[in-house]
């Protein structure tokens, strides 16, 4: 009974933050048919905003905001310099100025900050814990799971009911013909990569909650656990990258609990390795999205 | 066919000029440069035949050179030096002991095989899923080049490797490594590959087994990424399975989009000029660090100067400075141009 409370806290803690981290991936690639390197890095700027802001006399609330925000700014400078100027043109080149910029951010935060770990200011409840159940549970599973219900519920809100949501869906299903109806293009483009970037500055937050510091390559491990969520799910559906969000976390808890030592350093290569068995299976992952997913 | 040997000419005698300058500079980090952009050059090379022919990005490339490079250090570390170097080894490997030159070879064919095994289910993807899994690969290599500790001495250095590479072998197969993507891109297999590039469709609907070509080009590319790991392993020594991820990856990349990925004459001017510009950043670099100016060490100005060239260049050139022919069917083009008026 443990266990299995424990058990279904892990996943439903660590798949919330993987299906948040999806989420804002696939909300850029399923508007412009292109993957955003450099969307670990607006992790590692919401990490370094909230180690630049430590000192300040601010309440946490206050500088996690503050945090959120600037990963929002940064999820608006990858649009105008990695995608704006070379959208058009090819996909190879797109992909390409994303890594390019997710380098210039890493070495920016190694050349002005340093190559080391710093801390972050993290409130008292992140260490604490409860019993639920007759198990002890960190309070920031119990956080970052009402932080996802949240988020995903308001998200959900978002692109069902809102002008905006409506008119992002639409401009995923058919670029040119959302278009034509008089949908402007740059600015869904645009709040689209805000939005990624609000998801990632959240989830940034409670991703270093478990750290407690945070160093320039930090945003690698969230980008390739976005990456494998959105190939498992599907990357063109909304719904798909949250099912391939908690999919992945029950791999990686069954795993973390069924490895012997000697086989879970190798985690990673097991869970890359299903990744490309599912592939074979269902090229599309296991989620189709709208329409063709041409690009135009 | 002319211009082929003409382009093969042309940037043949491009290679040998830079290795003879670095040779007569008698300076020996300029020997040392050279070598190692000879080595980068190579994969440089591979990356080409593969990105450049079916148009899908990779970022597995530089896993298959760390492949190679430990095939190759496992199979020729001298016996005495095995109990050391790598003390878990698998006891059949260790009274193997392979002349540099041979497990070299080794080392390109393992990566080729590994690559072969691999890879066939990923090249029914296109688009960004194939690039997805490419980086996945990546990161499954580098776990198991990382952890494997019996034939890798896990995240440790390994050491021992005899010296084999010199400049003018490393300038040889970087050679042969130009002979081969040229003869892969004008022969049928590198033809039809390229079609399926430009078209998806109409290339399958003439018939064109998209997937086993593509499987064909990475099983090629891992061969040169193994054998120009390899020679990079006999060249410095020793090394550790950092040496093979991101900044690398990033570093090759950058040498072929800002050359061209489309043409070999890309891969071959991109890799000069983005060698030259590496060096002199790492310098300037170096002088800075030395005079003081700055209170912490200066690091990673480098990566943010080629991160910003690789931004310009692919705004205003998306394609690099050879965005589709070769520089000898633009000079016989020229030729024709200038006969005609």
């Amino acid at each position: 009974m443990d266990f299995a409370v424990q058990f279904i806290i892990n996943v439903l803690s660590l798949g919330g933050a993987y299906a948040l981290m999806a989420l804002g991936l696939v909300l850029v690639y399923g508007i412009l048919k292109l993957v955003n390197f450099a969307y670990g890095e607006l992790i590692m700027v919401a990490g370094y905003t909230l180690h630049l802001v430590g000192g300040s006399p601010l309440p946490w609330l206050v500088m996690a905001a503050v945090a959120v925000v600037m990963a929002m700014v940064a999820g608006l400078a990858t649009d105008y310099v990695a995608f704006r100027p070379v959208r058009a043109k090819s996909v190879t080149a797109v992909l390409i100025t994303s890594f390019a910029f997710s380098t210039l951010l890493q070495n920016a935060a190694l050349l002005f900050i340093s190559p080391r770990p710093r801390s972050v200011p993290l409130p008292e409840i992140f260490s604490q814990s409860v019993m639920i159940a007759g198990t002890p549970t960190p309070m920031r599973d119990i956080i970052t799971i009402a932080a996802a219900v949240l988020l995903l519920g308001l998200f959900a809100f978002l692109m069902q009911k809102t002008v905006l949501g409506i008119a992002m869906r639409a401009a995923a299903t058919n670029f040119t013909m959302a278009r034509m109806l008089g949908v402007p293009a740059n600015l869904i483009i645009s709040s689209a990569f805000a939005i990624s970037g609000l998801l990632a500055g959240v989830v940034g937050i409670l991703w270093i909650g478990r750290i407690g510091t945070v160093a320039p390559a930090i945003g690698l491990e969230p980008l390739l656990i976005a990456f494998i969520a959105c190939v498992i799910g599907g990357m063109r559906s909304l719904q798909g990258a949250v099912l391939g969000g908690f999919l992945l976390a029950f791999i990686d808890t069954t795993l973390n609990y069924t490895l012997s030592q000697d086989l879970l350093k190798f985690r990673d290569a097991f869970t890359f390795s299903l990744v490309i068995l599912i592939l074979l299976w269902r090229p599309d992952g296991l989620m189709k999205g709208p329409a063709t997913g041409q690009r135009t | 066919m002319q211009r082929n040997i003409l382009t093969l000419l042309i940037l043949g005698v491009l290679i040998v000029a830079a290795a003879l300058l670095a040779q007569f500079m008698g300076i020996r980090l300029y020997e040392r440069i050279a070598t190692t952009m000879f080595v980068s050059m190579i994969l440089v090379l591979g990356l080409q035949v593969f990105m450049g022919n079916s148009g899908i990005l990779s970022f597995a490339h530089i896993g298959f050179m760390g492949v190679g490079a430990y095939t190759s250090a496992v199979l020729s570390i001298p016996d005495r030096m095995k109990g050391m170097a790598l003390p878990d080894l698998y006891p059949i490997l260790e009274t193997v002991q392979l002349s540099p030159y041979l497990s070299i070879l080794a080392g390109g064919l393992v990566a080729a095989l590994v690559a072969a095994a691999l890879s066939y289910p990923l090249m029914r993807l296109s688009d960004a899923a194939a690039v997805i899994t490419s980086f996945a690969l990546l990161v499954v290599l580098h776990t198991v080049l990382t952890h494997w500790s019996a034939m890798t001495n896990g995240p440790r250095t390994l050491f021992g490797i005899p010296e084999a590479t010199s400049l003018w072998l490393a300038c040889g197969v970087a050679l042969a490594a130009l002979v081969g993507a040229i003869a892969f891109k004008e022969s049928r297999a590198g033809q039809l590959l390229r079609a399926s590039r430009d078209d998806e469709v109409a290339a399958a609907a003439i018939g064109i087994d998209i997937t086993r070509l593509r499987w064909v080009g990475f099983i090629l590319a891992a061969l040169f990424a193994g054998i120009g790991g390899a020679l990079w392993g006999h060249f410095v020594t020793s090394f550790s399975p950092r040496a093979f991820y991101l900044k690398e990856t990033f570093l090759i990349l950058s040498m072929l989009v800002i050359g061209g990925a489309n043409t070999v004459t890309g891969a071959v001017i991109g890799t000069l000029i983005v060698t030259f510009a590496y060096e002199a950043l790492r310098s300037l670099e170096a002088t800075i660090n030395e005079a003081g100016i700055m209170a912490d060490q200066v690091i990673g100005l480098t990566e943010i100067v080629l991160a910003l060239a690789m931004i310009a260049v692919l705004s205003l050139r998306p394609g690099g400075l050879f965005p589709a022919r070769e520089i000898g069917t633009l000079l016989t083009l020229k030729r024709r141009k200038g006969g005609r008026s």
